[in-house]
């Protein structure tokens, strides 16, 4: 049924609307909600490279050193000849090295060394000490669902108007101290700079991407419904469009039968026995690390819309999620036992706006004896299940369902705030659920 | 979700075994139901709030009396502010409930306000129902339901739920009004007491659900839609160190889906009954011993946040720490313990004398043991400062 | 909970007693602390029944408003309170040392050193449990907006002239209480439970006499027995035997004592208001005397556990050696009081209601950067916390067993001497990652190069290059290298904390945030109705 959806036409009119709004609109603003995959980084390429083209003197905010190399690189692909300053910290090694190689990407820590240059890339935590006295008629602010209110707040004085894109169902940001006192106020500092944003100036044209060319087909469906149930996107391919094969038939164990799972139907629950356990369970920990290692040693080859020529499903090509970072650390040294070095081990985190073919997650909620809020936060396992474009393996206790049901829910409620939809239980359950039709039980010997 | 009939009366009739011969059912409030979803792992507190016994009698009882009361002067207060709120034909209220949440529709000149009363529970519902549909066939009015009574099923059974007012809006869509005595001050509010609030209301919400939907499908509105249930309802309090009214539009999904789920849920009650030894009884007036036994013929979850939530939580937390459970500590305690359950299983793991050192629980508690003892002198410390 | 927070509690669990969370204090206790045990009226939104406050041990000043509801007997226990406050932080005041600040001058925008004055110690404020926190936050609120004669002579309920103040000063102890690590307003419980884990849980460690009988159990029972005892025990008349710290009161105190109380004292006003000649007007004082020195009494016998507490717990505090970076904080303290303090004098009106976004923002960061100060601070201070902070990787400790002299390239070459260390952390380090280790008193930076092997004692070798604070020549100053044999401990976290970018100023407030909050209006004072209860 599916005939009727053209994913390419759609999402080549939603990018003209923004181009379209930012190029050539009167808004101050303009806000891009950008589903997992949904090609934001492509869009802000394209954008700084049309604003620039246009002459407009272009500032780009991204958040992380990592994000920000990452943009210079893209926009140095597609345009090789634009002069794009890198603005970098004064810290040791505060780039990427590959940076260097570009001939005209110009890199200091200082901004007036910059001026004159089409596009401006760094940090906002850098941003926000750079003075000018002329504002930037244009600014590209990246990934702004993650940036929060009082960091917009520093930098926003540099630009004139700003193109805001970001993914509104990955982990929000947060505070370490506490921040009551301010929940309600349309300014809440720890809020998402999106939401002050939109507070201020509820009539900045909002757009959103609607196809996301990561996820496949078995995928989109319910990380959109469980994720972004008022936004719903979908994939822009088809089942047929995408296959994972293995060259090494199944040796029949868990691992091996999750696998053959996952490749065909794109989602695989290794189900281990139910048992509390402290976070570095050893026998998850070795289960995640052995289907890495099966995936491996199988042989997959992927094929997809890509590359009709399957290709090898490599180290790189692999990644494992967790929670917590000592769950990596335990599961980074379970790798290095099976001799596999080269697979991205990372918690949710820092697995932010990357992507693979296929990725082994730690769920959050297996072996705990019980649920807290920072498990059950949305984002979290948003980012987890939605970082693949083939399959999905989840490694997971038996249990979880009772878990989440008996968790106590007495949370406060600030007068003012926004709800945040959707609550993670609802989200837990769905993916569960849908998990549970994937389910492959293994008691590990 | 209502039983199928046969199932439910056995269910009754195995609940009211469950109190005692003659003992009445406690019947449950709105607060009580906000309450389960407290603690929705407890199967004691399940048993003994859906077989309607009065905790508190039984608390006192088994000699750990609860706790909660209510001072007269909070009492005095607060309704003293509810029937300032509600002067004049609920004006001062409508006008709230305009302005916070329907603005676009005409200001409340003059409301209905029906009367309600009616003999016992049942009578009083079907005097509430009466008047929702009224209400809502004259479309285009304000009017004001002080007090209404609502039924809502609980495990096969009524519960009769009184909230402080419905209002009814020209577009025929249905409110709640909750109105409390805790201070709105600069516009925020104690958050813990507006959660408990918005809990509270969310069981009224899943109850006027109830009766939307029979007033959609009943036989003589079978065209008419179901009257819309707004999801923000509308909590009153005082204004900063006034007694004068103000409000806030509270988003209740949240509550709603959470007590619609352990609602759902309290069906379960009956297999846990099933696992009761046959004779259960926990009536208020039996032996201690024999009603203690009882009580620990079910298995609670007791944690400490159950002081504040549940009239037996004295008793529980007695058993809890006499027991060695370490989540008489706090629920997260147990986090990073892994399977070790008890104070002394975890103190023996940590000083090396039970526990298989590869289990990462035991390890890391052997490493925080060590290193404990090192910062309080017992060994060698190295120079951090 | 850290693994051994959960042990010291469980440990606290087997042997019947509080067990030590911290071996230092990591709070500023002042020499004459002003201890406020505030009770509040139920169901009243910051009315005042009563207090004790003062700063000598033996001798409370206790304040009563035998009429809660009346506003004249609220303004003056609010008088009374001004009038033992006010003169408590003057004394403060007044006590100043030279200091320099860095300041932007107006003219050139450059950052240049301002002499100005310091207060040389500031005033302290202690409160039995967060509950009172929220209570001084609210009286201040309630106060600092109010206009007296003089200010506003149509004022319909004038406030007695101090009132406003006192509010104001309340107001700043208050919101320096959310800052981390300060100590102008101390909840005792916060206190106390910072540097003892009881056998219970940190919920039940908010009733003050129960976490006190966890600490110091009395003579021959357990801490478990005692702190039941302070929870649940009640008299005959059934009323506790340890009543709530407060500021709210018992329900059965409130039903069975007070309200009784209440009604014979409003009773005994009436009569009084009728009386029709004097000597039977002097009777009747003799009984509005009578029943307002028996409502003192109450709040009294109320108070006055609590305040013994309070004052039990400041010396077993004491006990306590004070931890190491604790003046730093103090300091800081001391500079938040004199800036306060130099508003006041300025005339600057009171603090507002909201804040607008640039001082929200600013405050956020600021506590931030206070929060990892202080997480830092307390872990150089006292080994124990460091303890925890290895056991999560956050750093470790061990014996230096090699030091190998090596430079930096370029044409003047810096010492930069590979360390290696062997511990039995296990500290999470990444590739090149930075580590830090107090050298006389600051951070020395070393850089993260390897493990050297692996021990069969399941230790490491860490192999580290030291960065600086090395001196400027090409050999390393005296004492700055490691050296073999010498035991030392690396964080992973920074021990300092660099100050944040520098926010618009509020007038320069950016459209994405609502633009200038425009001419700040002075706040009006609260609007009165006649049966406002403050």
């Amino acid at each position: 049924m599916t005939s009727a959806f053209d994913p390419g036409a759609a999402a080549t009119r939603a990018t003209d609307a923004i181009l379209r709004d930012t190029l050539h609109g009167t808004a101050r603003g303009v806000v891009v909600d950008s589903p997992p995959g949904a090609g934001k980084s492509t869009l802000v390429v394209r954008a700084a490279l049309e604003l620039a083209d246009a002459g407009r003197p272009l500032m780009v905010v991204a958040q992380t050193n990592a994000q920000v190399d990452d943009l210079v690189l893209r926009l140095a692909e597609k345009n090789p000849e634009l002069p794009v300053g890198r603005l970098h910290s004064s810290d040791a090694d505060p780039y990427d090295k590959a940076l260097d190689d570009l001939p005209n990407v110009r890199k200091s820590a200082k901004a007036g060394d910059l001026t004159g240059l089409s596009v401006v890339i760094s940090t906002a935590a850098k941003w926000a000490h750079v003075k000018v006295d002329e504002p930037w008629r244009h600014a590209i602010v990246d990934e702004a669902y993650q940036m929060r209110s009082d960091s917009l707040l520093a930098v926003a004085g540099l630009f004139e108007r700003a193109l805001f894109v970001g993914d509104p169902g990955q982990l929000d940001p947060f505070a370490i101290v506490g921040s009551e006192q301010w929940a309600g106020l349309s300014y809440d500092p720890s809020a998402s700079a999106v939401t002050t944003l939109l507070a201020h100036n509820p009539e900045l044209p909002q757009h959103r991407l609607p196809v996301s060319w990561r996820l496949p087909a078995s995928a989109a469906p319910l990380v959109s419904d469980a994720f972004y149930p008022y936004t719903p996107f979908r994939s822009g391919t088809g089942h047929d469009d995408r296959r994972l094969a293995f060259a090494v038939p199944s040796d029949g164990s868990g691992p091996d039968r999750v696998i053959d799972e996952a490749a065909e139907a794109g989602w695989g629950l290794l189900e281990l026995p139910a048992r509390h356990t402290p976070r570095t369970d050893p026998e998850a920990v070795r289960a995640v690390a052995t289907v890495v290692r099966r995936l491996l040693d199988r042989g997959g080859a992927a094929t997809s819309e890509r590359s009709p020529d399957p290709a090898p499903l490599t180290a790189d090509r692999i990644a494992v999620g967790t929670a917590h970072r000592d769950q990596a650390a335990a599961v980074r040294a379970a790798l290095a036992e099976l001799g596999v070095t080269d697979v991205t081990v990372d918690t949710a985190n820092r697995l932010q706006g990357r992507e693979y073919d296929v990725t082994v997650v730690l769920h959050p909620l297996s072996g705990r004896p019980d649920a807290t809020a920072f498990h059950l936060e949305t984002g979290r396992l948003c980012v987890l299940a939605s970082r693949h474009r083939h399959a999905c393996i989840v490694v997971c206790r038996a249990g979880v369902s009772e878990l989440l049901d008996d968790y106590p829910s007495t949370e406060p409620v600030q007068l003012g705030t926004l709800v945040k939809f959707p609550d993670g239980w609802e989200a837990n359950h769905a993916v569960l659920a849908r998990l549970a039709e994937h389910r492959v039980a293994w008691r590990p010997s | 979700m209502p039983l199928p009939r046969t199932r439910g009366t056995a269910l009754r009739h195995r609940l009211a075994e469950l109190r005692g011969p003659d003992v009445p059912a406690k019947a449950l409030d709105a607060r009580a139901l906000a309450a389960l979803a407290a603690n929705p792992g407890c199967k004691r507190r399940a048993i003994l709030d859906g077989a309607g016994v009065n905790k508190a009698a039984l608390a006192g009882a088994l000699g750990s009396p609860s706790v909660f009361g209510q001072s007269q002067f909070a009492f005095t207060r607060g309704n003293a502010f509810e029937a300032k709120v509600k002067a004049d034909g609920g004006a001062e209220l409508l006008r709230l409930v305009h302005e916070k949440l329907d603005r676009t529709a005409e200001p409340p000149a003059h409301a209905h306000v029906p009367e309600l009363t009616a003999t016992g529970p049942e009578g009083r519902t079907a005097r509430t129902a009466l008047a929702l549909r009224e209400a809502t066939e004259a479309s285009g009015e304000w009017t004001l339901l002080d007090h209404p009574m609502l039924a809502l099923d609980v495990a096969g059974s009524p519960a009769f739920l009184e909230p402080d007012a419905v209002v009814v809006h020209p577009d025929s869509s249905w409110t709640v009004v909750e109105i409390k005595s805790f201070p709105m001050l600069d516009g925020s509010a104690d958050p813990a007491k507006v959660g408990a609030a918005a809990r509270q209301s969310a069981v009224y919400v899943l109850a006027l659900e109830q009766i939307a939907a029979r007033l959609g499908s009943g036989p003589e509105g079978g065209a008419t839609p179901a009257p819309r249930v707004r999801h923000r309802v509308l909590l009153v309090c005082p204004k900063d160190f006034s007694n004068l009214p103000t409000a806030s539009a509270v988003d209740v999904r949240k509550q709603r889906a959470v007590t619609a789920r352990q609602l759902a849920r309290l069906t379960r009650i009956e297999d846990i009954a099933d696992t009761l030894p046959a004779g259960t009884c926990f009536s208020p007036d039996l032996p201690t011993a024999d009603l203690t036994a009882a009580v620990e013929s079910v298995p609670a979850t007791y944690a400490p946040e159950c002081l504040s939530a549940c009239e037996l939580a004295f008793h529980c937390r007695a058993r809890s720490r006499a027991s060695g459970a370490v989540t008489s500590l706090g629920r997260s305690v147990r986090a990073e313990l892994g399977g070790l359950t008890t104070v002394e299983d975890v103190l023996s793991a940590a000083r090396g004398e039970t526990g298989d050192p590869d289990d990462p629980a035991v390890a890391a508690l052997r490493r925080a043991a060590r290193l404990r003892a090192e910062a309080l002198g017992t060994e060698a410390v190295a120079p951090c400062h | 909970m850290s693994l051994i927070a959960t042990l010291a509690r469980l440990e606290a669990v087997s042997t019947g007693r509080a067990q030590p969370a911290a071996t230092v204090r990591h709070r500023r206790l002042s020499e004459r602390p002003l201890v406020f045990v505030p009770l509040t009226t139920a169901g009243e939104a910051g009315a005042p029944l009563g207090a004790l406050v003062g700063t000598d041990r033996d001798a409370p000043h206790l304040l009563v408003v035998p009429q809660p509801r009346d506003r004249d007997l609220r303004f003056a226990f609010l008088s009374e309170l001004a009038d033992i406050v006010l003169p408590y932080i003057d004394t403060y005041a007044d006590d100043v040392e030279a200091a320099e600040r860095n300041e932007t001058d107006p003219e050139t925008g450059k950052r240049v050193k301002v002499e100005v004055e310091l207060c040389a110690d500031a005033p302290q404020l202690i409160v039995p449990s967060r509950a009172g926190i929220d209570f001084v936050r609210l009286l201040g609120r309630s106060m600092r907006f109010r206009r007296t004669a003089e200010q506003d002579p149509e004022a319909p309920y004038p406030a007695p002239p101090r009132v406003p103040l006192l509010g104001r000063w309340l107001t700043h102890f208050g919101e320096r209480a959310r800052v981390p690590g300060s100590s102008l307003l101390l909840a005792m419980t916060d206190v106390l439970s910072r540097h003892w884990a009881t056998g219970q849980s940190t919920l039940e460690d908010q009733h003050l006499g129960a976490l006190l009988a966890w600490i110091a159990p009395p003579e021959g029972e357990t801490g478990a027995e005692a702190a039941l005892r302070a929870e649940l025990a009640r008299d005959r008349e059934g009323q506790l035997l340890c009543p709530p710290a407060g500021p709210a009161t018992d329900p059965a105190f409130d039903n069975k004592l007070l309200a009784p109380a209440i009604e014979r004292y409003d009773r005994a006003r009436t009569a009084l208001a009728a009386a029709e000649d004097g000597l039977e007007a002097d009777d009747r004082l003799g009984d509005l005397t009578a029943a307002e020195r028996e409502i003192r009494a109450l709040v009294e016998s109320r108070t006055r556990p609590t305040w013994d507490a309070v004052w039990r717990g400041l010396e077993l505090l004491r006990e306590l050696p004070e931890a190491g970076r604790v003046e730093e904080r103090w300091t800081r303290d001391r500079w938040s009081f004199t800036g306060h303090r130099d508003r006041v004098v300025a005339g600057e009106p009171p603090q507002p209601r909201r804040d607008d976004a640039v001082t929200a923002a600013n405050k956020l960061a600021a506590r931030e950067r206070e929060q990892a100060r202080l997480e830092a601070q307390e872990a150089l201070d006292d080994p124990l916390v460091m303890a925890g902070r290895r056991l999560a990787g956050e750093a470790f400790a061990g014996e230096v067993t090699e030091v190998v002299m090596a430079y930096s390239e370029g044409k003047r070459p810096s010492p930069r001497p590979l360390v290696t260390v062997r511990t039995d952390d296990r500290p999470h380090l990444g590739e090149r990652a930075k580590v830090f280790r107090s050298l006389g008193g600051k951070p020395q930076a070393a850089e993260f190069v390897g493990y050297e092997g692996e021990l069969e004692d399941g230790g490491a070798l860490v192999v580290l290059r030291a960065l600086d604070k090395m001196g400027r020549g090409k050999e390393p100053e005296e004492g700055s290298v490691p050296e073999k044999g010498d035991l030392i401990c690396f964080t992973t976290f920074e021990h300092e904390q660099r100050g944040g970018a520098k926010l618009p100023d509020p007038e320069q407030t950016p459209w994405t945030h609502g633009g200038p909050p425009g001419e700040q209006e002075s706040e009006t004072a609260d609007p009165l109705t006649a049966e406002d209860v403050l």
